[in-house]
């Protein structure tokens, strides 16, 4: 089977800087990815790259079989690319409901001429959609809140909710920037087993950026590593603690 | 049975109309200010989609509101003889019509201006369409065709309380309608994050373009009021101080409320009568109540409860 997601020698440069050289990487279908890497390795400009924030100089993406190249990020949503941000990016004066509510968007079928219709399909329609941003708030424990504006939450809950907002978009492929950022070592607990649970419940591959080894070694089935833009290692959590250029790039060239 | 909204739509046009229908009752200074009031909901409503709900920073709407006005003017005035043997002679369908292609054309100036600008942000988008707005006015200023820079005179007086009411109800439902959706929370959103908009599969250039085009529209359809209210169109009163006057009218209601905003329109276009005798000192009035406003009260005047503070 050929993987959901596929970087093939994938450059990127900022001027005379190469921030990621000919990374090739791979997440399957219903895989759990871990990307690790010391600060400024360039782990976020390659979700930026698989989410079409920015287009690689050279090499190529596919994601399902086919090239990401020219898309714009609400079109790889669109195909089933999902992402959360390193700083949380929530739609702060919205509710939470709202928040949930407006990236079940892409599965509408009827927009803005209907808005103003607001005939019988257009009220079947937003009362499913309203069933739908219920049910998930509620297997996240968040419907006790929604009616609440997203900004007022505590930051735990907003981690959690922008990933509820990130499933509301029906994902093949969820793209998680460092969630356990700013966490104490109970709620990073709680995370991981929430990341597991959204794998399993929801049948998705994850592609997990992350700080914490803790983190990244306890959940994900594969790992790559990045240094200094390129890929040096790839596989299992107990490979990769293992593997000396890991070791050498986390800890210093006299420990490995 | 159709929803709620549609009812009190439909409520308040018939109200229009009956209230219209004995219009020659009414004082007639009266009168000329209540119009002038059904004319700045619709401009401030239309503006609220684009400034307050959708986030973007028009300082042109007094320009889409030229483009409307002058082109139904043009119709009517120019056109009317012979157009208005077309439709029987009955006016009340020559100046809806003359006013929804008004609102169509400055719809087309506010995608002309929209689809290449909507690009830039804050307060380049601000200086884009001032300039817009700027280039509208000195076009109308020379073009002989329309009067120039003395106006365009003798256009028939067809507006009366119906229309203006109608048209902002209409305005104010439109606005309601396209927002209270699933659809519509997108404009929110974009409003909100741009990034995390597009993250979630949103086309924010296209909400943009689209509270630009039916913002203008109405904008445009306001102005054809306007000139069929006055019965004269004098190019230098679609100048920036006019598109202040609306920004001011949805900064006070509170960017984004609907009822604040039509509050807003309301009070600030009754307040002008009495301050006519200022002139262009008034400006100066509304700059220092903008002031004092932005540090008072920068959610704005009308926000439910009005004591809340914000961020509360």
């Amino acid at each position: 089977m050929a993987p959901l997601l596929q970087l093939d020698n994938v450059t990127i440069r900022f001027g005379g800087l190469t921030a990621v050289g000919e990374v090739s990487a791979t997440v399957n279908e219903h895989e759990l990815v871990g990307l690790i890497g010391p600060n400024g390795a360039g782990k976020t400009t390659v979700f930026n790259m698989v989410t079409g924030v920015y287009q690689p100089t050279s090499g190529n993406i596919a994601f399902g079989g086919k090239p990401t190249a020219g898309l714009k990020p609400f079109e790889l949503t669109e195909r089933g690319i999902a992402r959360t941000f390193q700083n949380i990016r929530l739609f702060p004066s919205l509710t939470v409901f709202d928040n949930v509510r407006v990236a079940f968007h892409l599965h509408l079928e009827h927009d803005a001429v209907h808005s103003l219709s607001r005939g019988p399909k257009f009220h079947r329609e937003e009362i499913g959609l309203r069933e739908r941003t219920r049910e998930l708030l509620s297997i996240f424990n968040l419907e006790r809140v929604q009616n609440e504006p997203a900004k007022s939450l505590p930051y735990g809950d907003q981690r959690r909710l922008e990933i509820i907002r990130a499933l509301a978009t029906q994902p093949k492929l969820l793209l998680l920037d460092e969630p356990a950022a700013g966490m104490n070592p109970a709620e990073k607990i709680e995370l991981m087993k929430l990341i597991q649970f959204i794998q399993e419940k929801f049948q998705l591959a994850i592609l997990l950026v992350e700080h914490d080894m803790k983190v990244v070694m306890g959940i994900c089935q594969r790992i790559h590593v990045l240094e200094y833009g390129r890929k040096i290692a790839e596989g299992t959590p107990a490979e990769i603690r293992a593997n000396p250029a890991v070791i050498a790039a986390y800890l210093g060239q006299e420990h490995a | 049975m159709p929803p709620k909204s549609q009812l009190w739509l439909l409520a308040t046009l018939v109200v229009a109309g009956i209230v219209s229908a004995f219009s020659g009752r009414i004082d007639p200074y009266f009168l000329d200010v209540a119009m002038g009031v059904g004319i700045a909901v619709t401009l401030a409503a239309s503006l609220n989609l684009i400034n307050g709900f959708t986030g973007q920073f028009s300082l042109g709407h007094a320009g889409f509101m030229a483009v409307g006005a002058y082109s139904s003017a043009v119709i009517t005035t120019n056109f009317g003889p012979k157009l208005l043997p077309l439709v029987g002679g009955q006016v009340w369908i020559l100046f809806p019509i003359a006013l929804v292609v008004g609102g169509l054309l400055a719809a087309l100036a506010g995608l002309a201006v929209g689809a290449p600008s909507l690009r830039l942000k804050g307060d380049y988008l601000a200086i884009v369409t001032l300039g817009f707005g700027e280039i509208i006015k000195v076009i109308f200023q020379n073009v002989d065709a329309v009067g120039g820079a003395r106006g365009l005179v003798g256009i028939p007086n067809y507006t009366n309380l119906f229309w203006t009411f109608g048209v902002a109800a209409v305005t104010v439902y439109v606005v309601w309608a396209l927002l209270n959706s699933t659809y519509g929370r997108g404009f929110l959103a974009v409003a909100d994050d741009e990034v995390a908009a597009e993250a979630m599969g949103l086309n924010p250039t296209r909400y943009k373009i689209t509270a630009f085009v039916v913002g203008s529209f109405f904008a445009g359809v306001a102005g054809g009021l306007y000139a069929h209210l006055k019965g004269y169109l004098n190019p230098g009163g679609f100048d920036f101080n006019k598109s202040i006057e609306i920004v001011v009218m949805v900064i006070l209601g509170g960017m984004g409320r609907h009822v604040g905003v039509i509050l807003a329109a309301i009070l600030l276009t009754v307040v002008q009568e009495p301050l006519r005798q200022l002139g262009d000192w008034r400006m100066i009035l509304y700059s220092l109540l903008l002031i004092v406003l932005m540090i008072t009260r920068p959610q704005g005047l009308f926000v439910w409860p009005l004591w809340k503070k914000k961020n509360a």
